[in-house]
């Protein structure tokens, strides 16, 4: 599969080793694509990396990613201006299933940059917020400087109608939110809510995902109605070459989003 | 009147919801009403845990002090959360700092007449067991969690 061309058209930093990224096509029109999913990006002479798209899905045209640097590709990402050009391939992957939840009430659980692949379901969900019962969203950093999109977490939490929780696992005095992991947030969340009505979408530190999901279930949430999203390392992205496989799943072509019954077994297992 | 007040706050409360009226109303005994100014200290550590303090309204930082360095805020408390678990296992101290963050109201039992009570009556100090273990359960779980600095290495 040939990358398309995009230009970079706007480059802003998140955090000290995260950035964002706007991206124009070239090639004709970018395709649509779900909440959740992620396109391989290329910068050129460098290597590939899987990034979740992290805009707004009803305009494609504005294409966001948003990348921590760890390794050789995401620094080449991250070290990207405006007006350089990447290779992109996708939309990949499954999505967050955000539009089949209507009537229910809506939890999201971003753990660190788990915010980022939940962001284009949270545009969703706020922007049909009539079409659900209830709407919160819960985020978890380790420190007060690391909190991604903090802006716009005060701009969903000044809603009437949007519940959103920030938590830390430490801070300095004069920090005056919540410290704790984002389970005590969400416990706390769950109590005041009827658990069979929620539909809960996770995205983070497969761990964090795990005890998530296990205070889901102990509040109530039926398991096959909480999604997590999985990661492991890539190469085709379409099923071809096994890199990302996971058990009997490859989660470039099965995942990144699964509904957590279908790996409850595999979350917990060493080395898989 | 102010006793039964204090018995519907137990009775309303996860950790003593399970309590009988009877026990509810013993326990209301040693219970006193606590307010704190923002930035007040509630205790320090190594003070004697001889309460512990259920928020009903306010912000709880609970500190942790390292020498020549700012406290870290280990974990902060709400309207509904238990302060204090030092008053349960000797030498009965409190085991860190504990701020006010926010205006606190909170209900405060007497640690020493909680336990001259179980003493008193074992099948009372069985049930607190029953009831107080669950609570510490899911705090040791929350702690774990921070403990293994899940977000120190993330990726995505
Ligand atoms: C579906 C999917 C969506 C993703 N979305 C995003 C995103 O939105 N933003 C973002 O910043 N990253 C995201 N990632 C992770 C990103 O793909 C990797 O960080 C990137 O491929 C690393 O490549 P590299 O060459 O820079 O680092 P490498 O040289 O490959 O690795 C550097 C170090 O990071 C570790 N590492 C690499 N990838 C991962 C990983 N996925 N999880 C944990 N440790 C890893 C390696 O073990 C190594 O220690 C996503 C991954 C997947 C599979
Ligand atoms: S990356 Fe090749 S099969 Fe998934």
């Amino acid at each position: 599969m040939i990358p398309r061309r995009y230009r970079v058209v706007h480059v802003w930093p998140e955090l000290d080793d995260v950035m964002s990224m706007e991206l124009a096509p070239l090639d004709g029109p970018s395709p649509q694509f779900k909440p959740g999913q992620f396109n391989m990006i290329y910068p050129f002479g460098v290597g590939e990396a899987a990034i979740s798209i992290s805009g707004d899905m009803t305009d494609p045209g504005r294409l966001i990613h948003t990348t921590r640097a760890v390794g050789a590709v995401s620094s080449a990402i991250t070290g990207l201006t405006k007006g350089d050009m990447v290779g992109i391939r996708g939309p990949f992957g499954s999505h967050w299933p955000i539009e089949d939840q209507t009537g229910r009430e809506i939890v999201f659980v971003a753990g660190g940059l788990g915010l980022p692949p939940l962001r284009p379901a949270i545009y969703h969900a706020l922007q049909n917020r009539k079409d659900y019962d209830g709407l919160t969203i819960i985020h978890g950093a380790r420190s007060p400087d690391t909190l991604v999109y903090p802006e716009e977490l005060t701009e969903w939490k000044s809603r009437f109608d949007t519940e959103v929780d920030v938590t830390v696992d430490h801070a300095l005095p004069g920090w005056t939110g919540r410290v704790g992991v984002v389970t005590t947030c969400l416990d706390r969340a769950l109590a005041g809510m009827d658990a069979v009505n929620v539909s809960a979408f996770v995205c983070g530190p497969e761990v964090m995902m795990r005890f998530s999901a296990q205070s889901l279930i102990a509040a109530g949430v039926p398991c096959d109605r909480i999604w997590v999203s999985m990661e492991r390392n890539m190469k085709c992205a379409i099923g071809f070459c096994g890199h990302c496989q996971y058990g009997p799943d490859f989660v470039c072509r099965d995942g990144p989003v699964f509904r957590y019954d279908k790996i409850a077994r595999r979350l917990g297992l060493k080395e898989i | 009147m102010a006793l039964k007040g204090f018995e519907t706050i137990l009775a309303e409360h996860p950790v003593f919801k399970g309590f009988d009226h009877e026990t509810l109303s013993l326990l209301a005994g040693c219970a006193k009403n606590e307010r704190f100014r923002p930035g007040e200290t509630i205790y320090n550590e190594g003070d004697t845990a001889d309460k512990t303090y259920i928020l009903r309204e306010g912000d709880v930082a609970v500190e942790i002090c390292c020498p020549e360095k700012e406290p870290i805020i280990i974990e902060s408390l709400h309207g509904g959360d238990v302060l204090g678990f030092g008053w349960l296992v000797p030498p009965y101290r409190c085991m860190s700092h504990a701020r006010a963050v926010s205006a606190v109201r909170a209900m405060s039992l007497d640690a020493q007449c909680m336990r001259g009570k179980c003493d008193e009556n074992p099948a009372l100090g069985y049930a607190m067991f029953q009831h107080w273990v669950p609570h510490l359960a899911v705090r040791f779980r929350a702690l774990r969690l921070q403990l293994i600095d899940v977000y120190g290495c993330e990726v995505a």
